[in-house]
């Protein structure tokens, strides 16, 4: 019944990263309190980490002073905070009408059979993520799609393993991200 | 501060202090608008806007929860749009629900059961989707059913705002909204002190005890099982209310004689214990203030805030009195002294404890509870459970000759039954320590200054010339207030008494459900209930636990003496850091009960 949650060391990259958000943190300024620095260090997070993990969230709630049932409370209310780790390249497929009319959905089946992964999914080496967003704000240009900050205009489904390609050799596959981390309190992240 | 607002109500005058709410002022005036998530000590969060009314001039309908009176506001609170509002807004509530009435923990007892009948729901209109979520039943005293949970929002903020704790939050977004501890990890997992409060709060069964009966009923039919049971003195004075009855009422007796027809061989006192507690507590207190020990001395009896201290303020645990609380030093003297007194083999001891308390069941399992070489206490029921047991026996309860408590460990003076209330523990405790330390006996043995149901109390007494203070406190906001104070040193010490649950074990989370229009933390219930365990006291011709005959006995027999290595072995026990280590949310004003 006395479970003790088991301490496993953090691994080097999470401890960095954690370093950074505590100068992060410290950096901040406190306007009202402590507290209200949240949504902030939230979104700093997810740029460190590429998403939220719980250690991070552990790691802020001691920082600040916000129970960690609170901070998940609102990582997962907004959309945007990702609490599973994100793909290296992240594909956000435009599916907006004018994407849509254009032939959108043919780049979508495309995208699928290339990598074999569906929508909100990663692949096996952690390379590529299938997100589907509404209008990226050119759609004189359509289909449209966006590979982390690059954008890819006029797309026919042709045109999608060159551009999968040119990603492959770019990226070496990520280490693969340690399952379990715990930090200050000893929470362990949720099996993903 | 102090302006008078004039308004009307239903074509009633009413003239209420700036500042109100409608729900308040109609309140006043008799009116009860229904409510399903709002709770007078709570903040007011309009999650389920059940309380709609119209006001004169105003395009919507306001919620009347936190809406403040304005002078000349014209608000009606039955009108036929209102009441078509609200049944709308209920039977959108019910679509979203399980329709599992009659095999629910809480039919009958249910606040939204009770909003459907009174709002006619004849039929559910919208068949939907409906949400899907496991039972968490991790935790050994509380289980969670999502399913069944309206988003009201009451267990979040009595987690938060009276006991500081913060296991549970909302969660996720839309049709998705869900209560649930950190990282969507399960009760167990997370800093729940299994205080219950929110099994009180709770409006439907989404929060409830986790029920052992069927375990209890089991062990009750081995034949090789000897069935040992002990009662918690909260519970005599709130068990009435499961029959009908008034709180407050004392049912002791009723009780005893129901324990044995449910097949219990053997019906011990928790009270017996609470004497042997206050034994080993004053001589541990006595022993900390002359050889400068670790102060203040903070007292053990309540599981939650044990389990709080661990996981809150671990700084703190060198201050907890080492000694059990009642239901372990029985627990431990069952399987022990008992067993041996009667040649009965202590692995065929099943030993149950009745108590008003959820956390008790988390306490009864712990590792350091096993001082007879099994656990101790094998299972725990709370006043519900057991409510349920006399009911599913068929026994007429309230037409019970009653009976008494068995020997050896039966017996108990008048500073036992106080420990059911807030202040309870201090004024027994006083009482023998005075009297220890002075070596002469009280004039006055009614400690007033520690009695009330207000949420810190401080006291000073005393003895020996040696101003003793003290301090009592209920609801873990208020204890972090407390503490943080200490630590400050804006306040100090010799000895606190905490008690988790407002109002201490009377108003216990494991108590029966609120009924009808009273709400868990209504001051007239618990104040009822505490006059029953002072009556009990009162009525005592012996009101000091060291002179309570049958606790010499057990200490010439076999403890020894107290703090003696017998009762070190068995009555005390040390506490550990516990992860994950949580984050206390502070109150500004400390929380009252009434």
């Amino acid at each position: 019944m006395t479970k003790t949650a088991k301490t496993k060391e953090l691994d080097k990259d999470t401890q960095k990263k954690l370093l950074q958000l505590n100068d992060f943190i410290a950096g901040s300024k406190v306007l009202k309190d402590k507290q209200s620095l949240l949504m902030g260090v939230l979104h700093q997070t997810q740029t460190l980490f590429g998403y939220i993990p719980a250690t991070a969230m552990d790691f802020i709630s001691h920082k600040l002073g916000v129970p960690s049932a609170h901070i998940y409370g609102m990582a997962t209310f907004y959309n945007y905070f990702q609490l599973t780790p994100k793909a290296r390249y992240q594909i956000y497929l435009c599916k907006g009408t004018a994407c849509y009319v254009a032939g959108g959905a043919r780049v979508l089946d495309k995208l699928k059979e290339e990598l074999r992964i569906g929508v909100d999914e990663v692949t096996a080496d952690g390379l590529f993520g299938i997100n589907i967003t509404r209008c990226l704000g050119c759609c004189g240009l359509s289909p449209v799609m966006q590979v982390n900050d690059d954008i890819y205009v006029r797309l026919v489904p042709e045109k999608v393993p060159a551009i999968l390609a040119k990603y492959r050799r770019l990226g070496q596959p990520k280490k693969k991200a340690k399952a379990t981390a715990v930090a200050v309190g000893g929470f362990e992240q949720p099996g993903k | 501060m102090n302006k008078q607002i004039n308004l009307r109500i239903d074509n009633i005058n009413v003239t209420v202090p700036e500042g109100q709410t409608v729900m308040q002022a109609a309140d006043s005036v008799g009116i009860h608008i229904p409510r399903l998530c709002f709770h007078p000590k709570l903040s007011a969060m309009t999650a389920c806007r059940v309380c709609v009314v119209e006001i004169a001039g105003r395009r919507n309908l306001p919620t009347a929860c936190n809406t403040e009176v304005s002078e000349g506001m014209e608000v009606k609170t039955n009108s036929a749009v209102v009441r078509r509002a609200r049944r709308d807004i209920v039977e959108l509530i019910l679509d979203n629900h399980p329709r599992d009435c009659q095999i629910c923990e809480r039919n009958n007892n249910c606040e939204l059961q009770e909003l459907a009948v009174v709002f006619n729901l004849d039929k559910l209109a919208y068949e939907g989707e409906r949400k899907k979520y496991a039972i968490d039943d991790s935790s050994p005293s509380i289980k969670r059913n999502p399913e069944k949970c309206l988003l009201c929002g009451k267990c979040v903020r009595v987690c938060s705002e009276i006991q500081g704790v913060n296991a549970l939050s909302y969660a996720h977004r839309g049709f998705r909204t869900t209560v649930t501890p950190a990282f969507g990890l399960n009760q167990q997992e997370s800093v729940c002190i299994n205080c219950g409060q929110c099994t009180l709060f709770c409006p439907t069964a989404a929060l409830t005890e986790r029920d052992v009966t069927e375990q209890v009923w089991a062990n009750l039919q081995d034949p090789e099982k000897t069935a040992v049971v002990q009662v918690a003195p909260a519970v005599r004075v709130a068990i009435g209310e499961g029959f009908g009855l008034e709180p407050g009422r004392d049912m002791t007796a009723e009780t005893v004689t129901a324990l044995r027809r449910l097949g219990f061989k053997v019906v011990f006192d928790t009270q017996f214990s609470a004497d042997l507690t206050i034994m080993e507590e004053a001589h541990e207190l006595i022993q900390r203030i002359t050889k400068k020990g670790k102060l203040p001395m903070f007292t053990s009896c309540s599981p939650g805030w044990v389990k709080y201290c661990e996981h809150f303020h671990p700084e703190f645990l060198e201050n907890i009195s080492t000694c059990k609380s009642p239901q372990q030093m029985m627990g431990a003297l069952i399987k022990t002294y008992y067993a041996k007194k009667t040649g009965l083999d202590p692995a065929k001891i099943y030993s149950v404890s009745v108590m008003p308390c959820t956390a008790k069941k988390f306490e009864a399992g712990r590792t350091e509870m096993n001082a007879s070489g099994y656990q101790d206490v094998d299972a725990v029921l709370t006043t519900r459970e057991l409510v349920k047991m006399i009911k599913q026996a068929g026994i007429k309860f309230t037409e019970l000759k009653g009976s008494s408590f068995d020997e050896p460990l039966g017996e108990s003076t008048g500073a036992a039954p106080i420990f059911g209330v807030t202040g309870g523990v201090m004024e027994a405790a006083l009482r023998t320590a005075y009297e220890s330390l002075t070596g002469t006996s009280l004039p006055n043995l009614d400690f007033t200054s520690v009695r009330g149901l207000a949420g810190i109390k401080e006291a000073g007494v005393e003895i020996n010339g040696t101003q003793v203070k003290v301090a009592i406190v209920y609801g873990l906001a208020n204890l972090h207030k407390l503490l943080t104070e200490i630590k400050e040193g804006k306040r100090s010490y010799h000895f606190v008494e905490v008690m988790t649950c407002p109002g201490g074990c009377i108003g216990g989370g494991g108590q029966p459900y609120p009924k009808g229009v009273t709400e868990p933390m209504d001051f007239a219930v618990y104040q009822k209930r505490a006059q029953g365990l002072y009556a009990i006291d009162a009525n005592k011709q012996i009101r000091k636990s060291h002179e309570n005959p049958q606790i010499k006995k057990v200490y010439d027999e076999f403890l020894g003496h107290p703090g003696g290595e017998t009762a070190h072995k068995l009555l005390h026990t040390h506490y550990h850091p516990r992860t994950p280590k949580g984050i206390a949310s502070k109150v500004k004003d400390t929380v009252n009960i009434g």
